[in-house]
């Protein structure tokens, strides 16, 4: 193996969370199969940025700079990373499982015919070899898995991969020369919308998802108030999302989002196998639900048997006053 | 206007996971199966194309016989057409896409429609590996579609929003929940497809790139703690997380 090139997320000209535990990663493994790994940017004014993963112990910084790319573009991004791994002999690539690193790396692997390996939640490097754990069946069971094609890609998944930081190094900086027209753009974002100031459940370090036994959508605000006092995301049960409390963007389980923040608290939910596959692997979990026989009990590691509606104000009063202090 | 489908058969999400004799899959013994829950969002999204801006329909699936299914089911709900690349090797996602890339060019379809991912592998790579190998772009994780004309605009689900994508036909695109509401199959549209033939063909590529080494089951979780059965627990579970499991 030769090269580990790993592509780091920004968006309006800011690295993305998962940008660091992505290159921090590729750092990581290019030190056990000792080889180097050097890290893309993309965007209209990357370069400005580059110099923030210095702490992460990246040597070298390839950017791809363009007012074009200000948006992401699936064709344009998944060129100039196929191009770059190709000009620079990396036969590792590594991206951050998020929604633009899902939509690239497929393309990617077409390009390049490279075995892709998607939500990595582990790798193993050594010895020449490197093989990666993911999970499947939204987390029923895991698979450890190989790739034999001669380049080969990884997408990790968001939060698992906790960045290091390393003696500071100054990253070498290079601007990539990349040919793009137009038909290079044939497909273009043209506008983001992000929902008012609403942190999205897969990137919240705290979840608190509510189920049937809230009663009633008039009672949905009870989980928004615990999810705000711990700076988390709120969340819901398939059954909430189906009788049309939630949108379909807050499900939490298997035809939902996966989620393993460090504390997930389940609220009203009794804990069907489709939803614990969606949030099992949560560090710690809390369970609040008046039937003691629920599911949801089996998982978590505490648990208040009790009607949620009365449990939640408190426990909402009770963690301001502690974490204020 | 052409639009083709791409479905799979996966275990019911009520599925409790055993593996299998092998160590690498699972037991399938008393697991039920179902078309994909996502493909189902693009059989409809076809469908609802086809009604606006009229053209044929074909649904086209890899795999065991027992697919079969995933595509009866989309013939009931109005599919036309559908073609079943057969075969009973485990394949990866980059095969099937490869196979499902060398039926979809014979067709030559405006749009293809997949599913976000299946809910075995959850890979989310099929649509995009198919749209690349036809030298189509792709579009993925869509929640609305407006096609006019040649030019089509999607919204897609991003962390905490939306994006706003636009391209031509052709195009591929992968259905997330709440792109649609699926329909319910009639009974003229069961007892039709029934009958209706499944043209089926042999894989054309059958080297996977990724090998599974093993499949586990994850570790059993030690009983968790009651800590109380009233609103009188609250104080002591929150000293529990911020003393014992330090997440607060």
């Amino acid at each position: 193996m030769s090269k580990i090139l790993a592509f780091v997320e920004s968006r309006d000209n800011k690295l993305k969370n998962s940008g660091f535990e992505t290159a921090s990663t590729a750092v990581k493994i290019a030190g056990e199969l000792g080889i180097e790994a050097e890290v893309l940017l993309i965007g209209s004014n990357v370069s400005s940025i580059a110099s923030e993963l210095n702490a992460y112990g990246v040597k070298k910084v390839l950017f791809a700079e363009d007012p074009k790319l200000e948006k992401y573009s699936t064709t344009a991004y998944s060129k100039i990373l196929a191009e770059t791994a190709k000009q620079i002999n990396a036969d590792i690539i590594i991206l951050s499982a998020t929604s633009m690193g899902k939509d690239m790396s497929p393309v990617v692997s077409a390009k390049l015919e490279a075995g892709l390996v998607s939500d990595c939640i582990e790798i193993k490097a050594g010895d020449g070899n490197i093989t990666a754990t993911r999970p499947v069946y939204a987390g029923k069971a895991f698979i450890d898995v190989k790739v034999n094609s001669a380049i080969k890609i990884f997408t990790l998944r968001p939060n698992v991969f906790k960045p290091v930081k390393s003696d500071g190094v100054t990253s070498e900086t290079e601007k990539l020369n990349i040919a793009l027209n137009d038909s290079d753009f044939s497909v273009q974002v043209k506008e983001v919308v992000i929902s008012d100031e609403k942190l999205d459940v897969t990137e919240a370090n705290v979840v608190v998802s509510g189920g049937r036994g809230l009663k009633g959508p008039e009672n949905f605000h009870l989980v928004e108030e615990l999810a705000k006092v711990l700076g988390g995301a709120a969340g819901a049960s398939r059954a909430i999302v189906d009788a049309g409390w939630r949108p379909h963007s807050d499900q939490v389980g298997q035809t939902g989002k996966t989620v393993a923040p460090s504390l997930y608290i389940a609220v009203g939910i009794s804990g069907a196998i489709q939803h614990l596959a969606g949030m099992s692997s949560s560090k710690c979990i809390v369970a609040i639900n008046k039937d003691k026989d629920a599911p949801i009990f089996q998982v978590a590691d505490y648990g208040i048997v009790g009607d949620a509606i009365e449990i939640l104000p408190v426990l909402t009063e009770e963690l301001k006053k502690v974490l204020s202090n | 206007m052409k639009i083709a489908v791409c479905v799979s058969q996966v275990p019911d999400t009520t599925t409790k996971v055993k593996i299998g004799a092998d160590g690498k899959t699972i037991d399938p013994a008393g697991v039920t199966y179902i078309i994909n829950p996502y493909d189902e969002f693009a059989v409809e999204a076809v469908l609802q194309l086809k009604e606006k801006h009229t053209g044929e329909t074909v649904v086209v699936s890899v795999g065991k016989e027992s697919n079969k299914e995933a595509i009866k089911k989309a013939f009931a709900m109005g599919i036309e057409k559908g073609i079943l690349v057969k075969s009973d090797a485990e394949m990866d996602s980059y095969t099937v896409a490869r196979n499902l890339a060398d039926v979809l060019k014979e067709i030559n379809p405006d749009m293809i429609i997949f599913g976000k991912q299946s809910i075995d592998y959850d890979d989310s790579q099929v649509g995009s590996l198919v749209a690349e190998m036809l030298g189509m772009p792709s579009i993925t994780v869509v929640v609305g579609i407006n096609l006019e004309g040649n030019k089509i605009t999607c919204e897609r689900e991003i962390e905490g929003g939306k994006e706003v994508v636009e391209a031509s036909l052709p195009v591929a695109i992968t259905a997330q929940r709440g792109l649609n509401n699926p329909r319910y199959p009639n009974l003229k549209g069961i007892m039709q497809a029934k009958s209706k033939p499944i043209e089926e063909k042999q894989p054309t590529y059958t080297e996977n790139k990724t090998e599974i080494l093993t499949m586990k089951l994850p570790h059993p979780k030690p009983k968790g703690k009651i800590v109380g059965t009233d609103v009188s627990a609250v104080p002591e579970l929150v000293r529990l997380l911020r003393e014992e499991a330090k997440v607060i």
